[in-house]
């Protein structure tokens, strides 16, 4: 696929509740912010820009009619460039993202800029409503259960125990610390202002190095009432896995990825256009799919997606340097490493969502932006991005460090 | 008009009185809706007519519902096909239209409710401006059509959401529970509660002060849905998020009604009353279309009444109910009987051999009655119905009896014993029952002088609570037991079937190959988590492993040695018989000693005993579970189809209803037979060919299945054609 990655920036995470710190920045600012970011950066006339592509998974209020277009607009692009909002749920950021590789890739678009936004605190997370989980004819056809309980059926399936979700919460916590520490993400985190362009965030606030056994011991899960007791959803499951007679609850606050306001863009470009402003593409979109997976388990979309990119850029998985998958929840990943026998060191070293939140429609641009700081500073060559999403499925992407 | 009568008073309030000829509760039949239809348009364009009034004729209430003895034509007919769904919606689409038309007449009609108004009735009563009701807590009103296999059908599922909000509709709707006048009064479901028999006085009175009050609330302009309705609202949102998930827990996925019913709620909501209705009828079309809501009405509803009101008695025997009963056995079975007799009226001796035993018996009913307290259950009631209890350890105070239930040890020899001794005091002209659940009635009847007096009475524990009796004819018992038993168990209120004899029946025969196969899978190393959600999700109450640990392992264990011992030779040997013998030995008993294939915590929630896995090692394949649930189903269907070629059944309806109600077999099907006629004979010969290849001569069909898979012929149409 002949598509580059010119830039990619993020805002950091802000804490997703009434004191967090973007809980006072309006989305619309979020995705203005990181648009103006890349321009600027990059130093590119945006009449170049053909299209812009984001994520955002609760797409009403303030988030709604387009964000992708009135952001565009918002930030002074060229009027000519055109705007576009998507929802793949949680991969939404890194689906924008190839879809702006494809664009450019099919000589769509010279430049394609795909991203995200989720301002989580202020528009909540299902506010859009949808007819999967309450319009009974449809939740019944599809076996409808929460994903907190595929995460739980996940864990009992395939055998994770509470001690096993913590353990890795930990070890997550301590990586992010550790990232934060040495800096390592200075290249692409954009400080978000505010009116009287004071910085109001510079950092992901949701992290909590100081976590351990100990502390997150102490959480009552947070999916047991909803399973066992009203309305039930442990039975609608368990009517799909009937080989296990019940789910163990293990996830709770501490290893799951949190709630968190925050935005993302990466630039994508032709290697002509690139020339034209005399801009080294920072790495190569390789490959990127989607793919479906079984809805009510709903989360094991990344190992069936890591096989058919694999398949699709004829690789085999010691060709990955860099595994990179969003941290919705621990047994997620544990599952993800359990069925491709993948060495933990190899995945997500800079920590994950469970540490520093996963505003929904742009962690998946914020989770590729996060792989390329680590190719460049280790030097690596290939990085395979990947995050599981509700309904059942899975978006990923391979890049090349060049 | 045959089943309406139309009288206008002196100040124009027209009086529609219900009276349907032939039938002993109103019912909504075609003449009816003739009839209604009439009504309507007099109310309307006779300019006398002020408003209305609709009432009953019967002392036995306003009225049920549909007439689904004669609904059955409907049911089923158009069997998903699309062009006859058309039709079929036409048809269904003429109750829900008549009742609509009703409350848009243009003059206030206003239903007078004394006496029992469910399902159609009561959705008449929701398309009225008014309803008035008897403040009487006898009176049950509501829409229990889910309980057969339907939905409301005549407006209900639009109009009651309209009144309570979708919740409280829900979940009476999902439930079929009825509401007392109190509990519909303080719900808005109904308006005004005045003593008995002043219905339709304050129905006038109301029609006087309120001639302008003809439009339904829903069509006033600024209607408010209680508690909101659409998409965008919460709590409607949350309400159908949790109310699916739970039916799907509740039912398993295995019942059309109520998800049509949700469907027709959450659509139907948001949509003018006229777009409604059809969204209603449109599901109930869909609901109707399929054998199973025919199957659960014939079974659940026409069947059972018909056989409560003495199908199977012989009809030249003249009633002769039970005055006063020797229940011999005052153990968890006799004290059951005991309850539930002196309850219905009738005088108990409780004889035990040990006078504790008896007294302990009768502090059994004691325990039952005061539960109910408050239900219906007054003090003084209570002693009354005590005092009919008499605890004895003598055979000679049995004096005066005219019926004799037996529940003593399940022995041949101590059986006959007892027997004798009561034989000694009462003769052999009464009539003797004996409540054993497997051993042969004909062989046990040998103890009584005179076996054409000797019956089998079977009760399911606990008594109190199990509504099947099922009564077994042995070879020389006579129409007198029949007839006996038979009213006897209508003083009781129980449903009763009637078998012939054989080891176990029919009930516990067939009950038992559900249990059975539940161990022969796990012996082939089936995980139990599997065999159990299995069994729930093929609509039995429980696992078969939980249900053996309920009746104890240890009782099959035991049933199992003595028909061993009976049979010799002939007893054909399995691999469930290695697994109960196995936990036996193991001191796993069951329920009773907190350990069986589950354990039970003291306190704690029961789970499957992890000692299983290894005691039973897990197969390196699993299977599919559709394949266990085709096991687990069609080893109870072949064993049913069994007794009836061996003749134990005489009907497929005693087969539907025992499967039912004595074993829980799943209410969707509308019982074993009916399910057999469903799927097609010849396709449940090749699926038991197929499994008798696979898994043994367990599952071999019959002569009589393959005779009937190559005729065409059906269970029910083979029973119409013995009846012809």
């Amino acid at each position: 696929m002949e598509a580059y990655i010119y830039d990619a920036v993020r805002t950091p995470r802000g804490r997703g509740k009434a004191d967090g710190s973007l809980h006072e920045i309006t989305p619309i600012q979020l995705a203005t912010q990181t648009l103006q970011a890349v321009r600027d950066r990059t130093g590119i006339d945006t009449r170049d820009v053909d299209d812009v592509i984001l994520g955002c998974v609760t797409p009403v209020g303030e988030q709604g009619a387009d964000i992708a277009r009135v952001a565009v607009l918002n930030a002074d692009y060229a009027q000519t460039t055109a705007g576009v909002q998507i929802n793949r749920f949680c991969a939404s950021g890194l689906e924008a993202v190839n879809m702006a590789a494809a664009k450019v890739a099919t000589g769509e678009a010279d430049f394609a800029i795909g991203g995200g936004v989720e301002h989580m605190s202020r528009v909540p997370m299902s506010s859009d409503g949808g007819a999967w989980a309450f319009d009974p004819a449809v939740a019944w056809h599809t076996y409808f259960a929460p994903q907190g309980i595929g995460a739980d059926l996940i864990a009992t399936k395939f055998g994770f125990s509470r001690t096993d979700v913590d353990a890795y919460a930990v070890e997550s916590q301590k990586r992010a610390a550790n990232a934060w520490a040495e800096g390592r993400f200075a290249r692409s985190i954009v400080p978000v202002r505010d009116v009287i362009g004071e910085v109001v965030l510079d950092h992901d606030e949701h992290m909590r190095p100081q976590a351990d056994m100990q502390s997150l011991g102490s959480l009552k899960p947070s999916f047991q009432g909803l399973g066992e007791e009203m309305p039930g959803f442990d039975a609608v499951a368990l009517l799909k896995y009937p080989e296990l007679e019940k789910i163990d609850h293990v996830h709770h606050a501490g290893n799951s990825s949190g709630i968190c306001d925050g935005a993302a863009a990466v630039l994508i470009g032709s290697k002509a256009i690139g020339e034209k402003y005399g801009l080294k593409p920072r790495a190569r979109i390789r490959t990127a799919a989607s793919i479906g997976s079984e809805p009510t388990i709903m989360l094991t979309g990344p190992e069936y997606i890591a096989d058919k990119l694999l398949k699709k850029a004829g690789m085999s998985k010691d060709d990955i340097d860099l595994w990179e998958l969003n941290e919705a929840f621990a047994s997620v990943v544990l599952r993800y490493m359990q069925a491709l026998d993948l060495d933990h060191a190899k995945v997500n070293p800079n920590g994950g969502a469970i540490a520093f939140g996963h505003p929904l429609g742009a962690t998946g641009a914020m989770v590729l932006g996060i792989a390329l700081d680590e190719l460049e500073r280790t030097g690596k060559g290939t990085a395979l991005v990947n995050l599981c999403i509700g309904a059942g499925m899975g978006t990923g992407t391979i890049i090349e460090r060049l | 008009m045959t089943t309406i009568t139309f009288d206008i008073d002196a100040d124009g309030i027209a009086t529609l009185t219900i009276d349907v000829p032939g039938q002993s509760m109103n019912v909504i039949g075609p003449d009816f809706i003739t009839d209604l239809s009439a009504a309507i348009d007099r109310i309307r364009d006779e300019e006398a007519v002020k408003g209305a009034v609709i009432c009953s004729g019967k002392a036995s209430g306003f009225m049920g519902g549909m007439d689904l003895k004669n609904m059955e034509s409907m049911l089923a007919a158009a069997d998903g096909d699309s062009q006859n769904m058309a039709e079929l919606f036409d048809k269904v689409f003429v109750l829900n239209a008549l009742f609509r038309r009703l409350e848009t007449c243009g003059k206030p009609v206003v239903c007078a409710i004394e006496g029992t108004c469910v399902g159609g009735g009561f959705e008449l009563a929701l398309a009225c401006h008014r309803r008035i009701v008897a403040d009487d807590p006898k009176v049950q009103l509501g829409l229990p059509e889910i309980l057969v296999g339907l939905f409301p059908g005549g407006g209900g599922s639009q109009r009651l959401p309209r009144i309570t909000g979708v919740q409280t509709a829900l979940m009476y709707m999902l439930q079929g529970k009825l509401f007392r006048p109190q509990e519909a009064l303080g719900l808005k479901v109904v308006d005004e509660l005045v003593p008995s028999g002043n219905t339709v006085a304050a129905a006038r009175n109301w029609l006087k002060a309120n001639p302008a009050a003809s439009v339904q609330p829903w069509d006033q302009k600024g209607y408010r849905f209680p508690g909101g309705a659409g998409g965008f609202n919460p709590n409607f949102v949350q309400t159908f998020i949790g109310a699916t998930a739970m039916t799907m827990k509740q039912t398993q996925r295995n019942l059309n009604g109520p998800i049509a019913l949700l469907s027709a709620v959450y659509e139907g909501s948001t949509l003018p009353m006229d777009r409604a209705i059809r969204i209603e009828s449109k599901y109930f079309a869909k609901v109707i279309a399929y054998p199973q809501a025919r199957n659960m009405v014939r079974t659940l509803f026409v069947n059972k009444q018909a056989a409560e009101r003495g199908a199977r008695r012989p009809k030249d025997v003249a009633k002769a109910p039970t005055r006063k009963l020797a229940m011999l056995g005052a153990g968890m079975m006799g004290a059951g009987v005991a309850t539930v007799s002196a309850q219905a009226g009738i005088d108990v001796v409780l004889l035990d051999r040990d006078q504790a035993y008896a007294e302990k018996g009768k502090e059994h009913a004691r325990a039952v009655l005061t539960k109910r307290l408050g239900k219906g259950m007054t003090p003084e009631k209570l002693e009354a119905t005590l005092a009919r209890i008499t605890p004895t350890t003598d055979f000679a105070q049995l004096e005066g009896c005219d019926f004799v239930i037996e529940a003593v040890f399940e022995d041949t020899a101590i059986k006959a014993e007892v027997t004798k001794k009561v034989e000694a005091v009462l003769g052999a002209d009464t009539i003797f029952g004996s409540n054993t659940s497997t051993l042969p009635i004909t062989g046990l009847a040998k103890a009584w002088s005179k076996p054409e007096n000797f019956i089998g009475v079977h009760f399911f524990s606990p008594v109190e609570k199990m509504p099947l009796v099922e009564i077994i004819v042995g070879e020389k018992t006579g129409p007198e037991a029949i007839a006996k038993a038979l009213d006897y168990v209508a003083q009781i209120k129980k449903t009763p079937i009637v078998v012939n004899d054989s080891r176990g029946f029919y009930t516990s025969r067939c009950f038992g190959t559900y249990v059975q196969e539940g161990a022969e899978l796990l012996a082939e190393g089936v995980g139990a988590p599997l065999i159990e959600n299995v069994g729930k999700q093929l609509g039995m109450p429980v696992g078969p492993l939980a249900v053996s640990d309920e009746v104890s392992i240890e009782l099959g264990y035991k049933v199992l040695s003595v028909a061993k011992k009976e049979l010799g030779d002939a007893y054909v040997h399995n691999a469930a018989d290695d697994v109960m013998t196995k936990m036996v030995e193991m001191d796993r008993l069951g329920r009773k000693n907190g350990k069986g294939y589950y354990d039970y915590p003291e306190g704690g929630k029961k789970a499957l005993w992890p000692g299983l896995a290894e005691t039973f090692p897990l197969a390196a394949v699993q299977p599919a579970p559709e394949d266990v649930r085709t096991r687990l189903l069609y080893r109870q269907l072949i064993e049913c189809a069994r007794c009836f070629e061996e003749g134990v059944l005489e009907t497929p309806e005693d087969g539907d209803i025992g499967a039912i109600f004595g074993w829980g077999f799943a209410p969707y099907t509308g019982g074993p037979f009916s399910h057999m006629d469903t799927v097609g004979i010849a396709r449940i010969v090749e699926t038991l060919d197929a499994l008798t290849a696979a898994h043994g001569p367990r599952f071999a069909p019959t002569a009589q299945l393959r005779e009937m898979a190559a005729s065409g012929a059906t269970f029910y149409g083979k029973a119409a054609q013995k009846a012809a």
